[in-house]
């Protein structure tokens, strides 16, 4: 009856050494196969004409993706203007002042709102912030500002749960002691608590922007989606993703490449982000 | 105990998609017919598919998007049986056979609600190219003209480019959506937006405006007045097969042309 | 100046009260619209039928098939690779160079757009691998998807189970598998449930990586190389095309609703599993 066990043992073990290469090897394949389209064009037409040229046209062999990249970081900037310190507000309510009750109520309201698909808000903003835009505020209505709205509110439960973690893990013997030296709720928050949360919630701010630079179909209905570096808010703008998404059924040869050379660009800038961010959490875990 | 359940869970279901799914080639299956392409073409193609497979119970026409050049890429690797362009063929893709199916015009439209009627084609090549930035500048209100396009690749964006633009190329700030479809909308939703899409999809959400005095229409298209016209494509590698030819010989016939025509096309022998 | 901190306090209470409500509040408002648009055009008909007309008449009954098996086929093929992998990285092998590189990757492809998954599916399994726009292309596609969030989840879950309750069945001469079987696995059940049940919401409304490896064929996918759609691509192209604005609500209601009761089954597992296990 050993041997027997021992052979299962082993069988298991196996199987398990098996499922583990199997995802490794898809989990890496992405990677690789992104990698492996995109940099032959780095290589062919130079890094600097891809990162900092001015004008993509890949059927005429311009491949500049400038424009693209300082939109995505405009619109990354403003989803966070929007949804870091509301989120934080938010995070800071759950934590410190909710009663069990009221957290049985947001919580899964937060949930739900990271549940709901990325084309629904895409269709909800251009149906609703686009005209409020262009009747208010000008110009076509999709611009930069409807985008980053959107994206705000996208963006909301990733910044909101993770602040909230990390507010959550502060010591409660630091809350006594606050109190204890006669400080005010709002004093103990703003001066001790978040400091001392202070490196998860910036983590959080990051992944939200992770999460904004990622977003493809919301911001393909709202931005506009026009080649130019957006000159004010109103004026429409084309994400990285969105450049990807737009072509990719039409692209052929230099064109297809790239769209991967976009796309290896957005890989790096997100695994930088993410990388920052979870390095960010595992310092305060790790204290 | 949770485990027991999933055990008896995980075969069931195993067992119940089995049934739906397997390798696609099974004897006795319905004659498929697999169309992809130009995001023009297509909505039309389903009409057609729609129709066809009323008649031809046995027969399964799935029609996809992806583009003129997706299409045409498609047809080449043999993934699709036909694929569908609202371009011409270029280059190395001239060696596919291509079946003219009917003619579309493409309209340049506005907001119903903007009083402009009427645009010489010079004065349209300006604002897509960036140099006419003002409603003002054509008689209207001093507001900024949200110009829409199609996206590089895209076989209206090209025709337009050639019929139109005359070798000026179309503004980096003008916004671009992915078919026509959504270029409608935007210039349905927008009061100062214009854009061009296939005439065929005008409807009362826009309004056409006249080139040159010639308003877009099947007449002025059939009389040759109005030149803003380009081919819809079939293209096949080599010779078709049976089941796709039988759906090409319906869509040439008098049914399938005057379906086309009823969406608002100029047919093939008009 | 200075204020009176008792008086600074009470007005940032109301201030994030105010910021807190005011998220559920956008929460509510996108479902209430959607609900109020949308159920009108929902009924037994619609989720039934077929789409005409290019999806302006009929129902949306082969897009809720397709998410369906989407979906299922998907978690079926990522549970056991991401689930094996986790208990692989816990519970085999030491903490080294080697599971470092790997938790690294894992950490790095979390984060992945989609769109980029779309790309990726796209040229590999549509173009390369010949598959052309088919079921397939788009499980596989999902399945890398999903992987990381379930083996992130899972070594969580497995991670957190207290040494003791290892230690106790060694001592009761279980062998290793057995334990894992019969007291690690269970105890991690919650955590490993939650990433699955993420992982199902998300296929389920997954649009970019969807759109180009399933495409966009309005056929109901009878076979892994059928094309087909999803409720979130067809809700997208009804969307953009302008093509019908009470189907587009009505598919968004079925959507979101789909969605909620994921959430909500996955909160009674959740819950069941905890009260059992603890």
């Amino acid at each position: 009856m050993i041997d027997r066990t021992v052979f299962k043992e082993r069988f298991v073990k196996w199987v398990l050494v098996a499922f583990a290469l199997s995802s490794l090897l898809f989990l890496f394949l992405i990677f690789i196969f992104i990698l492996s389209e995109g940099l032959p064009l780095f290589l062919k037409v130079g890094l600097k004409q891809i990162i900092f040229g001015m004008k993509w046209a890949p059927t005429k062999g311009y491949f500049g993706i400038f424009p693209m990249i300082i939109s995505s970081f405009f619109v990354t900037i403003g989803a966070l203007v929007i949804g870091a310190p509301l989120g934080l507000s938010c995070a800071i309510y759950l934590s410190e002042y909710a009663g069990k009750r009221t957290k049985m109520l947001l919580k899964p309201a937060i949930e739900l709102l990271a549940g709901i698909p990325s084309v629904v808000f895409g269709f909800l903003g251009v149906l609703y912030i686009v005209p409020l835009v262009r009747n208010y505020l000008g110009g076509s209505g999709f611009s930069l500002i409807s985008t980053s709205l959107v994206l705000g509110v996208m963006i909301l439960p990733t910044i909101i749960s993770i602040s909230f973690d990390a507010l959550v893990s502060v010591p409660r013997t630091y809350r006594e002691g606050s109190a204890a030296m006669g400080a005010t709720k709002w004093q103990t928050i703003s001066k001790v608590i978040i400091p001392s949360a202070k490196s998860g919630i910036l983590a959080s701010f990051i992944l939200g922007m992770g999460r904004a630079i990622g977003e493809t179909m919301a911001v393909i209905m709202i931005a506009g989606n026009a080649l130019k570096i957006p000159t004010s808010i109103l004026d429409p703008l084309r994400t990285l993703t969105g450049n990807i998404a737009l072509e990719l059924a039409y692209a052929t040869g230099d064109h297809r490449m790239g769209l991967f050379s976009t796309g290896v660009v957005l890989m790096v800038i997100i695994m930088v982000l993410n990388y920052i961010a979870n390095f960010g959490i595992k310092r305060k875990i790790a204290k | 105990m949770l485990f027991r359940q999933w055990a008896i869970l995980l075969p069931l279901i195993a067992a119940l998609l089995s049934c739906s799914g397997a390798s696609g080639d099974k004897p006795g299956r319905k004659n498929t017919v697999t169309i992809a392409g130009s995001t023009s073409v297509m909505p039309f193609t389903e009409k057609l598919a729609e129709h066809f497979m009323v008649d031809h119970k046995d027969f399964i026409v799935d029609v996809q998007g992806g583009g003129s050049t997706a299409g045409i890429q498609a047809t080449i690797n043999n993934t699709v049986a036909l694929g569908m362009s609202s371009r011409g063929l270029k280059g190395e893709e001239k060696r596919l056979n291509t079946i003219t199916i009917c003619y579309d015009g493409i309209a340049v439209v506005v907001h119903p609600d903007n009083p402009i009627g009427e645009l010489e084609l010079e004065k349209i090549r300006q604002i897509f190219s960036g140099r006419i930035l003002n409603w003002r500048e054509l008689g209207w209100v001093d507001r900024r003209i949200d110009a829409v396009s199609r996206e590089e690749g895209s076989g209206t964006r090209g025709a337009f480019e050639d019929l139109v633009m005359n070798g000026r190329e179309i503004d980096d700030g003008t916004m671009v959506q992915d078919s026509n479809g959504s270029v409608k909308e935007v210039v349905a939703t927008d009061p100062y937006a214009i854009g061009y899409i296939s005439m065929g999809l005008v409807d009362k959400k826009v309004r056409p405006v006249s080139i040159d005095g010639v308003q877009p229409s099947i007449k002025t298209i059939k009389s040759g007045r109005y030149k803003i016209v380009r081919p819809f494509l079939y293209v096949t590698n080599g010779e078709l097969d049976d089941q796709p030819k039988r759906f090409v010989d319906y869509v040439l016939s008098n049914e399938g042309q005057q379906i086309l025509r009823n969406e608002g096309l100029v047919g093939f022998y008009d | 100046m200075r204020i009176n901190p008792r008086i600074i306090n009470r007005f940032v209470r109301m201030g994030l009260n105010v910021q807190a409500y005011f998220t559920v509040g956008i929460l509510i408002i996108i479902v209430a619209i959607i609900f109020f648009k949308g159920f009108p055009h929902v009924n037994l008909a619609f989720i039934l039928s077929f789409p005409e007309d290019m999806g302006r008449e009929g129902g949306i009954f082969p897009a809720i098939v397709g998410t369906i098996q989407l979906a299922l086929l998907s978690i079926l093929l990522a549970t056991p690779l991401g689930l094996g992998t986790a208990i692989f990285l816990t519970e085999y092998t030491k903490e080294s160079l080697f599971t470092k590189f790997i938790r690294f990757g894992v950490e790095s492809l979390a984060g992945i757009p989609s769109i980029l998954y779309g790309l990726f599916g796209f040229i590999f399994f549509v173009i390369k691998l010949k598959m052309g726009w088919s079921l397939l292309a788009g499980v596989l596609t999902m399945t890398i998807m999903i992987l990381p969030t379930i083996i992130r989840t899972s070594e969580e879950a497995i991670r957190a189970v207290p040494r003791q309750l290892r230690i106790v069945s060694y001592s009761l001469s279980a062998s290793k598998w057995e334990t894992i079987k019969k007291v690690v696995l269970p105890a991690a059940m919650p955590g490993i449930l939650t990433g699955i049940m993420l992982s199902i919401g998300r296929a389920v409304g997954e649009t970019a990586a969807i759109i180009f490896t399933m495409g966009s064929s309005l056929r109901l996918p009878l076979s892994l190389m059928d094309s087909g759609r999803t409720m979130a691509v067809h809700f997208y192209i009804l969307a953009r095309e302008g093509i019908s604005m009470e189907k587009a609500y009505g598919t968004a209601v079925v959507l979101v609703l789909s969605i909620l009761l994921i959430n909500i089954l996955a909160y009674y597992i959740m819950n069941k599993a905890i009260a059992r296990y603890s």
